[in-house]
């Protein structure tokens, strides 16, 4: 058996149903390559010895019973959660095991990993770069093979971005498919918690094991996920392509490999047309002002009392979008910024609703650039803001999205990215898939 | 928008957040340029346009007030630094102690 740390989730199942290997040597095998890498990556903030189980990593957001979850905070420094997040009981059911927390931007707000009170995770692919953020160590965990999957969590692309700069698969699902309940809330009508794996297939199947109703979340969708749509081409697949995500901004190597990626779905049979999502350009806008107002709110709960420290052990980032947020909610503000912007958070729903009655899904770059040096964008805030201007729009409608890898640009990971329809992830999936299995990006592993 | 120093000091204040004479001045800073930013929104037409503030579609959600079991006494203070006789310690309310 060659390196079983690198195989798929469904492979992963198959070896152990099959006694190709035990759990006890699958988690064996997991510890020891977590022993040899972490220390160069700073991926994992604690970690579990296991001898059962298949081994996942969890952003250090999700809360998990007896095992620390510091949200990469000082707040949180020695919290020790007393019950488990709804997705973490839904893995357990399914046979999946807790090996580590990953680290991540504080509380969650950041796109580099370098909001983390414990240092950043560096980019398996090149440890000079960031691995993208807030989900940073989750998305370097899948990509160094430590681990058969993991989650995180993405409220303005915090899934999505890390995996495209990372070159793994990340699904960011609709608003309202997967409990919140034990995600320590960042912007509660955004926040939503998702896989990152290996493949396409993968993802799929973690989504169909962490969605469905929770008592402990209203706004959480009854039914569980159920696939139902494979696809073996891209025939009668309609697929728009924003122009807004390839103006100004958009770095040439980038553009280079999604429009090679493009040309491919429309060799394999997908009709690709041109669409326009005017108010794409005042999504970053609008994500700051709703973001941060109810991060100011959500925040307000660390007082120090029942649990974590006092309020001047939060870092600078989370200050700066809990005083941005208390600001747009202050009265003879309010109107002027909050409900301004979920006004035009309206706007940028409606844009996509009518781009949704002539295609099937949208696609585009995920990022910008590819990954970035260490320590380039850290003191300039807006700067570092606006290298979520595609993943953004998506959260604000609560479209489901997901990042796929589709090739190298500087030797760096890029990532595709697909959206749907609110609660359609199965043609977002089944495009990605198509996508994937005639390509083999996949097969590329970082040489750590 | 510009931010001023004393308005940053009124949202810290409101906020609960407590920040140092550096931090007010590089706040004031950056939130205005943050700001200035965000006010393009200024120049969208949203007259008649009505505010999202949740994509769920869903209105209120109710259940029966039925009791069951929750975490342990010993399991919701565990986490505490400050607590006495089973109990949270919280600033007083009508003196500091």
């Amino acid at each position: 058996m060659s390196d079983i740390t690198q195989l798929t989730l469904k492979k992963t199942v198959d070896g152990i149903k099959n006694k190709d290997f035990s759990e006890k040597e699958l988690n064996e095998a997991f510890f020891k390559k977590i022993e040899s890498q972490n220390s160069k990556l700073n991926i994992f903030l604690s970690q579990k010895i296991n001898t059962t189980g298949i081994p996942v990593a969890i952003k250090d957001i999700i809360i998990t019973k007896d095992i620390p979850t510091t949200a990469g905070s000082k707040i949180l420094e020695n919290f020790i959660p007393p019950y488990n997040a709804t997705v973490i009981e839904k893995l357990i059911e399914n046979g999946v095991s807790v090996i580590g927390k990953t680290n991540c931007d504080e509380f969650a707000m950041g796109s580099s990993g370098e909001n983390s009170a414990y240092g950043p995770t560096l980019n398996p692919w090149d440890i000079t770069k960031v691995p993208g953020g807030s989900s940073s160590g989750s998305a370097a965990a899948v990509a160094a093979d430590l681990c058969v999957f993991s989650l995180g969590t993405d409220t303005g692309g915090s899934i999505r971005q890390p995996a495209s700069l990372s070159g793994v698969v990340g699904l960011k699902p609709s608003y309202g498919r997967v409990s919140r309940y034990g995600s320590i809330a960042m912007a509660s009508s955004l926040d939503q918690i998702g896989p990152f794996t290996k493949c396409v297939e993968d993802a799929r199947l973690v989504l169909e094991w962490i969605s469905g109703g929770d008592k402990y979340d209203s706004n959480c969708k009854n039914e569980k996920f159920l696939s139902s749509k494979k696809l073996t081409n891209l025939k009668n697949i309609k697929i728009g392509v924003p122009k807004e995500y390839f103006g100004k901004g958009l770095d040439e190597g980038v553009k280079k490999v999604i429009n090679s990626a493009l040309k491919k779905m429309e060799d394999l049979g997908a009709e690709i047309v041109e669409v326009s999502l005017p108010n794409t350009k005042y999504a970053v806008a609008v994500y700051y002002i709703i973001m941060s107002s109810e991060v100011s709110s959500n925040l307000a709960r660390f007082d120090g009392i029942r649990y974590g420290k006092d309020r001047d052990k939060f870092g600078a980032e989370v200050k700066r979008r809990i005083m941005l947020g208390t600001f747009s909610l202050a009265s003879g503000y309010y109107d002027a910024y909050f409900t301004k912007a979920a006004k035009v958070r309206n706007l940028i729903k409606q844009d996509f609703d009518r781009v949704f009655q002539k295609i099937n899904v949208i696609v585009g770059p995920v990022s910008p650039t590819v990954a970035w040096n260490l320590g380039d964008k850290v003191n300039d805030p807006l700067k570092m803001y606006l290298s979520d201007a595609y993943t953004i729009p998506a959260s604000l409608a609560g479209i489901p999205g997901l990042s796929v890898p589709c090739g190298f640009s500087e030797g760096l990971p890029v990532g595709l990215q697909i959206l749907g329809k609110q609660f359609d992830e199965d043609i977002v999936l089944a495009v990605g898939e198509v996508y994937e299995s005639y390509t083999s990006w996949k097969e590329e592993k970082p040489k750590i | 928008m510009k931010i001023t120093s004393d308005q940053v000091k009124k949202v810290s204040k409101l906020a609960n957040l407590p920040l140092t004479e550096n931090q007010v001045e590089q706040y004031s800073d950056q939130l205005s340029k943050i700001l200035e930013y965000i006010d393009q929104l200024n120049r969208v037409n949203t007259s008649g346009i009505f505010p999202i503030y949740n994509v769920s579609q869903k209105k209120n959600t109710l259940r029966q007030d039925e009791v069951s079991t929750s975490l342990t006494q010993k399991e919701v203070l565990q986490n505490t630094s400050r607590k006495m006789n089973g109990q949270f310690v919280t600033k007083g309310v009508f003196e500091e102690k």
